[in-house]
């Protein structure tokens, strides 16, 4: 197992194109916030690693690599996944959304970034990305009306502060934003 | 009367940094031609380490080095160059050291490759070869060997000195009750795993991303053990994801992380596993025994509180676990004792609310007990015994509403409605209980410097070392920085957690806001002087006659109290100034004087309801009211989540956090998130949070007392006298699991 013929990675940029036709890498296409990218990953690189280590989207935390913690939690395809669980490679030709996708070109925060703020729905910010991702996934999925089903379906984010009160008073809040807005429709 | 930002709630200024993803923590601090290290784990807890085979690991293609013991660098000799800042009296842990093995998962190698792949692939072919000696990793097998601690740990008060005669009071109570109590090992478990990024800067001058309390503990920790000057080493650590005590020591990560780049001379990271997060400090073991008596009338007339707790074999780990029990009620005679057992696993460390918690559990089950066996109500037995002084050193509080924090937490329960019978209350399959504790913590100040700058542009930096672990550290600074010179808070900046700053403690024992906050203050004082007497000095001046103490700083100006629209602008006074900058650096210390006759402490009374499936042996909390004296409150949003984070942790302790050994093996199995259970959101439902009305003007100039632990304490005790008001049964070894909750119905 020790013959395996891995180029060094010395010298990344973060934003640099990575090195394609290594040995034993795959092609991939996937669109990371808005931005087709080619790549050629290895085949056990994880999502996760693939967007902290390679493309340095550092705002996706990895707290666990196990699934156990939900701070990877990233949209693809508009779906909530952990991305520590996800295989690069299998995800060939999606849409990936990380935090640092979610706010508008301009800066301008997404509705659930602002309402974490307006919330005080996070403490240290580890858990942070993969909450407000997970509750964009949440809302997008359409189960959660009361309280009880968020807590319910933001159970897979840990957060050691505390902060699941507050988290929940967000996106209830978002929530009822949309309700009102369905209704205005 | 302005409004001030201090007493407002006030989003986070870190907030947009924060849900953006855009804070960066320890591990994600980028250098070009960084190399990942990756740890190796001793498989063993105690014995020596015969041969490690490096061949392969170091054959993968991509590999930089594998350091070992028989390869490290020189490091200080001494052990006492590594002890920090918080260390316990002992010799720290050394990695790779030698071959000697003293705990189960200490590290034995680190793979250092050009990626974090390639080091966690060739970590898995490093192959050691050890020699077992037996360990001992159990507390009740060694608890006969218990001493006294012969050093005491600097910063912890041991056991005061007995009062009274609690051995024949207690024969002589009509009253008693006597129970052990039993906590499982925890650990800080924070979200983000412990991590360090070492940048090699070159010519031997290295900046450092470690997940510390404190960037100046680290600093001295490098400079001391690797012979570096200060001014080589600076430590920048602006975000911490979470710590709760865990990185108030530097942990292994760091030696590793620094060791490798100065030999390497290049950057390097080393980023921890969440199993290896269980190879570092934790809540440690205890053995706990509480005897109280009371006369017929609900008066204590005896305490007794004895402790056996575990520590490494290198280290004399202590905190204030029984002192609680001898401050907390007017009593007698009362005798409290703290020993130490040495076991085969890591030093425990600080975690939130250091023995607090995990004593008051024990004294506030035994309360509650006393109270059902009296037959009176739990807030009367404690306010019957409740103590004016600290009886315990015979010092005055500096205050204490805790006689209010009962009243209001109880009227806020609707604790009035209480059946105390157990076993009263059912809803559906659900019995009811309903339970209460009391908590407390230090309020303490430590001596703290700090820096304001107010630059030409009308921008206000203030700066000092201290670290926000997510307490809100970067908010109330600006918020008592923007009150000190009547600025809007957008135009103040915040800097923490940099060596290069003000010297700070760790941030930690909940003492960093009546700390760095008065250090803050003080700076931005002196700033105001110089600026008035600028303002003054201006041809015309509108405050020409005007002393300092009869102007404001408001809104951008300084204006006369007695005529707002006599003023002269900021931007006026610092034109007038002629310089580039105002700048100003102060030191905050606690007055000597007050600590000699008084004491300082938070108080609190948590009352909870629980629902108990007996069926399924499940415990749902399902409210808790947590009302706290804790001084003012700088920022009552920030504040009262750091009470409900308290809180949410005092469920973990009560319901679901047990670090669970393999005494065969010798170390903790469940390591991991899926078997460590720490309360989820599905867990966790109404917290309301009281904050009682305190005046305090001895503990810190800003009348703050901190927050940072008052919400754990109580919080356990209070859940497990709910479920024993529940059901009947009384669970003295947490967590409250389904199989000591199933069968309660016998039990009752």
């Amino acid at each position: 197992m020790a013959d395996l013929d891995l180029p060094s990675r010395q010298g990344f940029a973060p934003d640099a194109a990575l090195p394609t036709g290594l040995p034993g890498e795959i092609p991939l296409t996937i669109t990371i916030n808005g931005e087709r990218r080619d790549l050629h990953v290895r085949p056990w690189t994880t999502l996760l690693d693939l967007l902290r280590e390679d493309l340095h989207l550092y705002g996706t935390k990895k707290g666990c690599d196990h699934g156990q913690c939900g701070a990877c939690t990233v949209l693809v395809d508009g779906q909530r996944i952990n991305s520590c669980l996800s295989l690069a490679v299998s995800r060939d030709g999606c849409e990936v959304t990380t935090i640092e996708g979610l706010a508008a070109p301009d800066g301008a925060l997404h509705p659930m970034q602002q309402a974490f703020i307006e919330h005080d729905a996070f403490q240290c910010g580890y858990c942070t990305p993969g909450q407000i991702c997970s509750a964009v996934g949440l809302v997008k999925e359409g189960h959660a009306h009361s309280a009880e089903e968020i807590r319910e379906g933001m159970s897979g984010n840990l957060c050691r502060c505390g902060a699941y009160t507050n988290i929940v008073d967000a996106i209830g809040d978002m929530l009822a934003q949309e309700t009102s807005q369905e209704a205005a429709k | 009367m302005h409004e001030t930002h201090f007493g407002s709630p006030r989003s986070r200024v870190d907030g947009p940094l924060k849900v953006t993803g855009a804070a960066p923590y320890a591990g994600e601090f980028t250098a070009p031609d960084l190399a990942h290290g990756y740890v190796v784990s001793s498989a063993i807890a105690k014995g020596r380490i015969t041969r490690i085979d490096t061949k392969d690991a170091l054959a993968v293609p991509g590999v930089v080095q594998v350091f070992t013991h028989e390869n490290r660098p020189r490091t200080a000799f001494r052990s006492n160059a590594y002890q920090d800042e918080v260390a316990p009296p002992g010799k720290p842990f050394r990695a790779l050291y030698d071959e000697t093995i003293v705990y189960s998962g200490q590290p034995v190698a680190l793979v250092v490759a050009e990626d974090f792949e390639i080091a966690r692939y060739a970590a898995s072919l490093v192959r050691v070869t050890y020699e077992a000696e037996a360990h001992e990793t159990d507390l009740e097998k060694v608890q006969a060997k218990a001493y006294v601690p012969p050093v005491k740990r600097q910063g912890i008060s041991p056991p005061p000195k007995p009062r009274g005669d609690s051995e024949a009071a207690f024969g002589a109570s009509p009253v008693t009750v006597e129970a052990g109590y039993r906590i499982a090992v925890e650990h800080h478990n924070p979200m983000e795993p412990h991590a360090t990024t070492v940048v090699w800067e070159g010519d031997e001058r290295i900046t450092v991303h470690d997940k510390i309390q404190g960037a100046q503990n680290s600093q001295s920790y490098i400079t001391a053990v690797f012979g570096l000057p200060q001014k080589d080493v600076r430590v920048v650590s602006p975000f911490i994801g979470g710590a709760f005590g865990s990185g108030l020591r530097p942990q292994y990560q760091l030696f590793l992380a620094v060791m490798a780049a100065l030999e390497l001379k290049r950057s390097v990271r080393v980023v921890l596993t969440r199993d290896q997060m269980f190879t570092m400090g934790y809540r440690p073991d205890g053995l706990q025994n509480v005897a109280l008596g009371a006369n017929q009338d609900a008066t204590l007339q005896s305490i007794r509180h004895d402790l056996i707790a575990n520590t490494s074999t290198f280290e004399d780990y202590q905190e204030a676990t029984v002192n609680w029990s001898a401050m907390l009620y007017h009593c007698d005679n009362v005798t409290t004792t703290h020993k130490l057992a040495k076991t085969d696993l890591y030093t425990p460390a600080d975690m939130r609310a250091p023995g607090a918690p995990t004593g008051l559990f024990a004294m506030e089950s035994a309360m509650d007990e006393l109270a059902h066996k009296l037959g009176v109500d739990p807030v009367t037995l404690r306010l019957r015994n409740y103590a004016d002084i600290d009886e315990s050193t015979n010092k005055y509080h500096t205050s204490k509403e805790l006689r209010a924090a009962y009243q209001l937490g109880a009227e806020r329960f609707g604790w009035s409605k209480r059946n105390p019978k157990p076993r009263s209350m059912k809803e559906g399959r659900e019995l009811i209980g309903w339970g209460m504790a009391s908590g407390a913590w230090e309020a303490q100040m430590a001596q703290t410097s700090a820096r304001a700058t107010l630059t030409a542009d009308g921008r206000l930096e203030v700066a000092c070392a201290t670290a926000d672990v997510g307490t809100g550290t970067y908010t109330i600074l600006t918020q008592i920085a923007a009150d000190a010179l009547g600025l809007p808070m957008e135009k103040v900046t915040t800097k923490l957690g940099d060596s290069s700053l003000p010297k700070s403690p760790v941030e930690g024992g909940s003492w960093t806001a009546a700390s760095a906050g008065s250090a803050v203050e003080l700076a931005c004082h002196k700033v105001r002087e110089t600026l008035f007497k600028s303002a003054r000095g201006l041809d015309h001046s509108p405050l020409a006659n005007a002393d300092i103490e009869r102007v404001t700083f408001h809104g951008e100006r300084i204006a006369l109290v007695s005529d707002s629209s006599r003023f002269v602008t900021l931007a006026d006074a610092l034109k007038a100034a002629g310089v580039e900058k105002i700048e100003a650096e102060e030191t905050a210390s606690p007055s000597k004087l007050t600590q000699m006759r008084y004491n300082s402490f938070t108080h609190s009374a948590v009352f909870v309801e629980v629902r108990v499936d007996e069926e399924l042996g499940q415990v749902r909390v399902t409210r808790i009211v947590d009302a706290v004296a804790a001084g003012r409150i700088i920022n009552p949003k920030t504040a009262r989540s750091q009470i409900m984070g308290g809180v949410v942790f005092g469920i973990g302790m009560a319901l679901h956090e047990e670090s669970m050994p393999d005494h065969n093996l010798g170390r903790f199995m469940n390591h991991n998130l899926a078997e460590y259970h720490v309360p989820v959101n599905a867990d966790v439902h109404d917290i309301e949070v009281i904050f009682v009305e305190e005046h305090d003007t001895l503990t810190s100039p800003l009348g703050v007392k901190g927050l940072g632990e008052i919400g754990i304490v109580g919080t356990a005790a209070a859940i497990a006298n709910a479920v024993f008001h529940a059901t009947g049964k009384r669970i003295r070894e947490l967590p409250i699991t389904i199989d000591k909750v199933i069968g309660t119905a016998e039990a009752a």
